[in-house]
């Protein structure tokens, strides 16, 4: 793959907002690149910023958040556009899903005019039958049977709506979609039907999407890549499968043991909850809550090191580069279930 | 690392369900209600027998619309059944007046999915937490209250409980908010507690360790649970016996490790088949079973689930509605052309979501029912393994109509096929 298939790069990329007490870090220097056609999953706990830099890279922050550092989309600063230029690039080129579908599509307008409206606001030169074309075109290749296409949102299941958000964000066909929890809130049979539609689109259309997830198993299924995120930071990026088999960090490695599957024969799960992000711990941020803490952990952020294509944050992976004397375990405070997330 | 401790055998039923029928009735226009037309009924929970034991774990699982929350709220007399019995402590408890539940529910406790919503966001940890005492009267004097309150917290592990007696529930993360709504549960001394989807509003890292503590305190306060969830995981790990619903009965139930070791029923095959797992060498099949959980106010003939299945076959309950299925998703899959050439081909098909029997199919203008016949040939001829086919007897022309019929319906019931209880034609013999 050639540096063009790049669709969005950011580097050292930080979002932050102002409360009383300071201004919250919620992303705080991350870096990646996705390439055309690829899809990177992005997991973490609640209030790691996943859902923050989703929205940064959109450009849909509320208001009162700030953002800097780079971020490239297609080659172009993003951060120096005017705002009608950046404006001009969502939908067309860039699109979010949401976990609920519902309250994203408008009760009193049929399926047929949330379609027609999309292509017409991005495209106004296009015919009444060019656009009744390709909006059918589209439900057709996500299941909808062109019977419903005059149907209002009400009258289709939640399955159906979700499909329905997917085929208006794609309908447009954007270089780049963020999916938010996509499938929180579907059964689980239907769950697996989006995600088989998902992989047969990411085939068909070569969109670069980011899917926001807390379920590692949806990783596994439907990603190319996977960044783990903590405190605001990637700590571990890489090919989702070698990630899975040989994750690096350790809180890759106690979120993957921390998951129920089916193959769960017991309990295991990460003590104490994520740090505030006014005020996280200094040196690698998972240090309070790491089994492998040593005391370099405490004081100084680990460099990022990568091995067979994945990077990882972990002092861990560079031990030759620790002070001496640095490397004694961490002797942990007890962290009561009082403290947990 | 704790795991699961093996439990005793079984011995004393604690409550018994028979034939459990909660059926809700739908509002309908205000002319039918004048007029006392029926309007219909959403069959929640359609004949539901089951027995818990004391001091086990029985799981019942199913996706939204299955029924399974219905049902545990039944138990605890909290939807007024339309019929069938739920015995307990040798009453029918289904008969019981307000007066005499409410002393029940000392004995019957919930916790919710969301502990959000199931926490008053303007009262304290402590005031809430204590409520069931002062409404059942169980607390002798203030110094009483707040040391049982305080007992509770800390067996929940909401300790030291200093720190979160007078406390709000927006200050306490997702984890705590559950921990405290277990301590209002567990503070009356309940024998079960109907549990449902107690972990799936939580973060990954925190379901283990409620997982964790429901199992502690069963072990140390001898409870029974109903654990309602949709996540087979949670429930292999959690339940010694499951339940799997689909829209108001049971289809299959039996021991945790027989269900999950041999599922029997096609929709446990699909569940158990759907989960994404987090091991990379695991991927979902691609043969899923095709659209949702049906409306329940109006659930398809026979087996409820035959829509769906992909072995079913002619008993299974096929109907006119499934033909409107069977052009919906041709249609999905053809170009807009031959959708609206075929579409002039069938005319009106309005009727077939509400025919029963057989499905009658009249002509657009300007086509026979020859063309319709000829449509459905290559229909067939196109994909003859679809299950739909099976079930039907014959396609006939009647006077410029095209007739379907289909094979009789029957309703499968629950029989003991090796270890395990399934509803499916599949198992008679």
């Amino acid at each position: 793959m050639s540096a063009s298939d790049v669709v969005v790069s950011a580097e050292g990329l930080r979002i932050w907002y102002g409360t009383e007490r300071g201004p919250v870090r919620a992303v705080d220097g991350v870096s990646f690149e996705l390439r055309a056609g690829e899809t990177l999953g992005l997991v973490g706990e609640s209030g790691c910023g996943k859902s923050t830099l989703g929205r940064g890279l959109l450009d849909l922050l509320p208001e009162g958040s700030k953002m800097d550092g780079s971020l490239r989309y297609q080659g172009h600063d993003v951060l120096a556009m005017s705002t009608s230029r950046r404006h001009a690039l969502r939908g067309s080129d860039l699109a979010m899903i949401f976990q609920e579908p519902l309250t994203r599509l408008n009760p009193l307008m049929r399926i047929r005019e949330h379609f027609e409206e999309a292509l017409r606001t991005h495209e106004p030169g296009v015919g009444k039958d060019e656009l009744r074309r390709r909006s059918m075109e589209v439900l057709r290749r996500i299941g909808i049977p062109p019977t419903r296409y005059e149907s209002y949102p009400h009258e289709f299941s939640g399955g159906m709506r979700q499909r329905l958000m997917i085929a208006l964000a794609l309908a447009l066909r954007p270089a780049f979609i963020v999916a938010d929890e996509p499938t929180t809130a579907l059964d689980v049979l239907v769950e697996a039907q989006i995600l088989e539609m998902l992989h047969d689109l990411r085939s068909e259309i070569d969109t670069a999407l980011l899917l926001i997830t807390h379920n590692l198993g949806i990783v596994a299924e439907a990603c190319d890549r996977v960044a783990v995120m903590y405190a605001g930071e990637i700590v571990e990026i890489g090919d989702a499968r070698d990630v899975f088999r040989n994750p690096r960090h350790p809180y890759t490695r106690e979120l993957l043991r921390s998951t129920i599957s089916l193959s769960t024969t017991g309990l295991h799960y990460i003590p104490g909850a994520p740090p505030d992000l006014v005020e996280p711990p200094s040196g690698c941020h998972f240090h309070p809550r790491c089994p492998d803490a040593m005391t370099v952990c405490t004081t100084t952020a680990p460099p990022v090191v990568e091995s067979a294509g994945t990077l990882a944050a972990c002092w861990l992976q560079s031990p030759g580069a620790i002070p001496a004397g640095a490397e004694e375990p961490l002797r942990r405070r007890e962290i009561s279930d009082a403290d947990e997330a | 690392m704790p795991t699961r401790p093996e439990t005793a055998a079984p011995t004393e039923t604690l409550i018994e369900v028979e034939e459990l029928e909660v059926h809700f009735r739908l509002q309908g226009s205000s002319l039918a209600r004048l007029f006392g037309r029926d309007t219909g009924h959403v069959r929640a929970v359609d004949g539901v027998s089951l027995e818990l034991h004391q001091g086990e774990v029985v799981g019942l699982v199913g996706e939204s619309g299955s029924g399974k929350t219905t049902l545990g709220r039944a138990l605890l007399g909290l939807e007024q059944p339309t019929g069938g019995r739920i015995r307990y402590g040798g009453k029918d408890i289904t008969r019981l007046g307000e007066r005499d539940l409410r002393s029940l529910r000392t004995e019957l406790q919930m916790v919710f999915q969301d502990p959000n919503a199931a926490l008053n966001p303007a009262m304290t940890i402590a005031r809430q937490v204590g409520h069931p005492l002062r409404i059942h009267g169980l607390a002798k004097g203030r110094d009483d209250l707040r040391a049982k309150v305080s007992q509770s917290l800390e067996r929940v592990g909401l300790a030291p409980v200093e720190r979160f007696l007078d406390k709000y529930p927006s200050d306490l993360s997702g984890g705590q908010k559950q921990r405290a709504v277990i301590a209002r549960a567990i503070i009356t001394g309940p024998r079960l507690l109907v549990a449902d989807e107690p972990i799936s509003m939580l973060d990954m890292s925190v379901r283990s360790k409620i997982l964790q503590l429901m199992l502690d305190l069963k072990n140390d306060l001898g409870l029974t649970y109903v654990y309602i969830t949709h996540d087979l995981a949670s429930a292999k790990f959690f339940c010694d016996r499951v339940a799997i619903m689909y829209l108001g009965r049971i289809v299959e139930i039996g021991r945790t490790e027989e269900i999950f070791r041999d599922p029997k029923h096609p929709y446990t095959k699909a569940l158990l088949a759907a989960i994404p797992d987090p091991d990379p060498d695991r991927a979902l099949p691609r043969d899923l079973p095709r659209g949702e959980i049906p409306d329940a106010a109006d659930p398809p003939s026979g087996c409820a689930f035959h829509p769906r299945c992909p072995r079913a076959f002619e008993a299974c309950g096929w109907e006119p509605r499934d033909l409107q299925t069977l052009l919906d998703s041709h249609w999905a899959s053809v170009s807009v052309e031959d959708y609206e050439r075929e579409r002039e081909v069938v005319g009106d098909l309005s009727g077939l979501e509400r025919a029963r029997g057989r499905a009658v199919l009249r002509p657009g203008a300007g086509s026979t029912a020859a063309d319709v016949r000829a449509l459905l040939d290559r229909l067939r001829a196109a994909d003859p393994e679809e299950p739909f086919w099976r079930g039907v007897e014959s396609v006939d022309v009647e006077g410029g109509d095209v007739i379907v019929t289909f094979a009789p319906a029957e309703d499968p019931v629950l029989r003991t096929v090796s270890a395990v209880r399934v509803a499916c034609h599949l198992y008679e013999a």
